[in-house]
């Protein structure tokens, strides 16, 4: 375990791992976005009550599933921070918080545009859009304290134990949301073809969720590698990396 | 005494000391709590009964914003002294320091509000129960409030735009306790004794009192480098 750590989690080591998982990983984002588009809006049928509207599932259910999604990545990256103090892991925890915010805010977003059509009102108090709200407020809450301590190593130590105060809190803020709104109104969403969903709608949903996971998975390296060389700027190997790229630039 | 250990019985008696000695801090929190109550019937529509029927929730509303302002005292003038860094050296039980601070900080924010929203409830014309069971939800929940905010306290000592910060970061957190708190002096307002509720709180106080300690020290490390 250590060793395999000190190999992959040194930053140099990861960096090149990073390029060459990054290339690898484009070609499967592009053809499972292509097919899960094809098949949301062409493949799928109309749903029997919601007509075409109900497409912006095939964006809004990959969203918020990432919102969580993101969240366990950072539970994962915090760990790693606090116990082996292994430095890639802050900088993994640095390039999560803005991508989970913002998938997130689209998940919210586009709840929002499914909901006017389908409820007649943008927002409702529902127990699933009042929690995704908090863990918005979450995530950002996450980003300010990033932004307000100067140094970097303390701050990724400070976040990621908001992160894991986080983490205990956010079961129990989803569930008592719940019971809350149950308290209040009756539910008001109901799931999209209730029990099954058919086959043809399900199958581009799985396509598309495997789509924004790979593309957060290419947007995190990259920003892990930014953060990467921020974190090494006063290393050789940055260095050099930086003097052959502007070489490169000038022939 | 001996009803705690050592610890937090000198880091509670210190902090209460501390307030003693410039005894006009004790009111801030509470003279905020009742402005915020006195704010809301200019902003709500003078309909008889209104007010009195959403009594409970903005009771409950202001002692949560009150409360969370005043958590950004409790490490800030000890940062900024050095006092922390001597605490931390000391070699004392950073753990048992912070369930000190947060036991300092609820006897002087948390109880004093739980107790005046008894006459202010009582000038709203809430009846018994209500009342008991609004200071009782208060007591309870301002307890895991301190424990809680304690370890987000820490972590925001001395940044930039502090008090912003540090409410921005706490307020999600105290939605749970918020929802059954208003919820309990509501159901106990149509005369349901709210036990469920009360339980929840109960079960949240004792959740932060085994976890939140932890992350308070821990928080204090990393803020001290």
């Amino acid at each position: 375990m250590m060793n395999f750590l000190h190999k992959y989690a040194s930053l140099q080591n990861f960096y090149f791992l990073s390029l060459r998982l990054s290339r690898w990983l484009v070609l499967p984002f592009v053809f499972t976005l292509v097919y899960g588009l094809i098949g949301a809006l062409w493949i799928a049928p109309q749903d029997y009550q919601q007509g075409e509207s109900f497409r912006i599932m095939y964006v809004h259910v990959p969203s918020a599933w990432l919102s969580m999604f993101v969240y366990m990545n950072m539970i994962g990256a915090a760990v790693f921070t606090l116990i082996w103090r292994v430095k890639l892991s802050e900088i993994v925890l640095r390039a999560c918080a803005p991508l989970g915010a913002i998938f997130t805010f689209l998940a919210l977003v586009t709840g929002s545009i499914w909901g006017k059509p389908m409820w007649g009102t943008w927002w409702v108090w529902d127990a699933r859009l009042t929690s995704e709200l908090l863990l918005l407020f979450i995530y950002f809450g996450i980003i300010a304290l990033f932004h307000a301590i100067e140094d970097r190593r303390m701050a990724a130590k400070a976040c990621a134990l908001l992160t894991l105060v986080g983490a205990v809190n956010i079961p129990i803020i989803h569930y008592s949301v719940q019971w809350w709104s149950t308290l209040h109104q009756g539910p008001t969403v109901s799931k999209i073809g209730a029990p099954s969903i058919h086959l043809d709608m399900l199958i581009p949903l799985i396509v598309m969720s495997i789509a924004f996971t790979l593309y957060f998975i290419i947007m995190c390296l990259a920003r892990i590698r930014i953060g990467i060389r921020e974190y090494d700027k006063n290393s050789n190997w940055v260095k050099n990396l930086v003097t052959s790229t502007l070489q490169k630039g000038h022939n | 005494m001996t009803l705690f250990p050592r610890t937090v019985n000198e880091t509670t008696s210190r902090e209460l000391r501390k307030t003693f000695r410039n005894p006009s801090e004790i009111f801030y929190p509470l003279i905020f709590f009742v402005l915020v109550l006195t704010m809301f019937p200019f902003a709500i529509p003078p309909v008889p009964g209104l007010f009195n029927s959403i009594a409970s929730g903005i009771l409950w509303t202001a002692a949560l914003l009150a409360i969370s302002l005043s958590l950004e005292t409790l490490f800030k003038a000890d940062y900024r002294s050095g006092a922390l860094e001597v605490i931390h050296l000391s070699g004392a039980d950073l753990v048992l320091v912070g369930v000190g601070k947060s036991l300092g900080h609820w006897i002087i924010s948390g109880l004093p509000i739980a107790l005046l929203a008894f006459p202010i409830g009582w000038a709203l014309d809430l009846n018994f129960l209500t009342l008991w069971v609004l200071v009782l939800t208060l007591m309870l929940g301002s307890a895991t409030m301190s424990l809680t905010g304690a370890s987000i306290s820490a972590l925001t000592v001395g940044l930039r735009g502090g008090g912003f910060l540090l409410v921005m970061l706490t307020l999600p957190f105290f939605v749970p306790l918020l929802i059954f708190g208003s919820s309990a002096a509501t159901n106990a307002s149509l005369g349901i004794v709210p036990e469920a509720e009360l339980y929840f709180l109960g079960g949240m106080f004792v959740l932060s009192l085994t976890v939140a300690p932890w992350a308070t020290a821990h928080a204090i490390r990393i803020r001290l480098g």
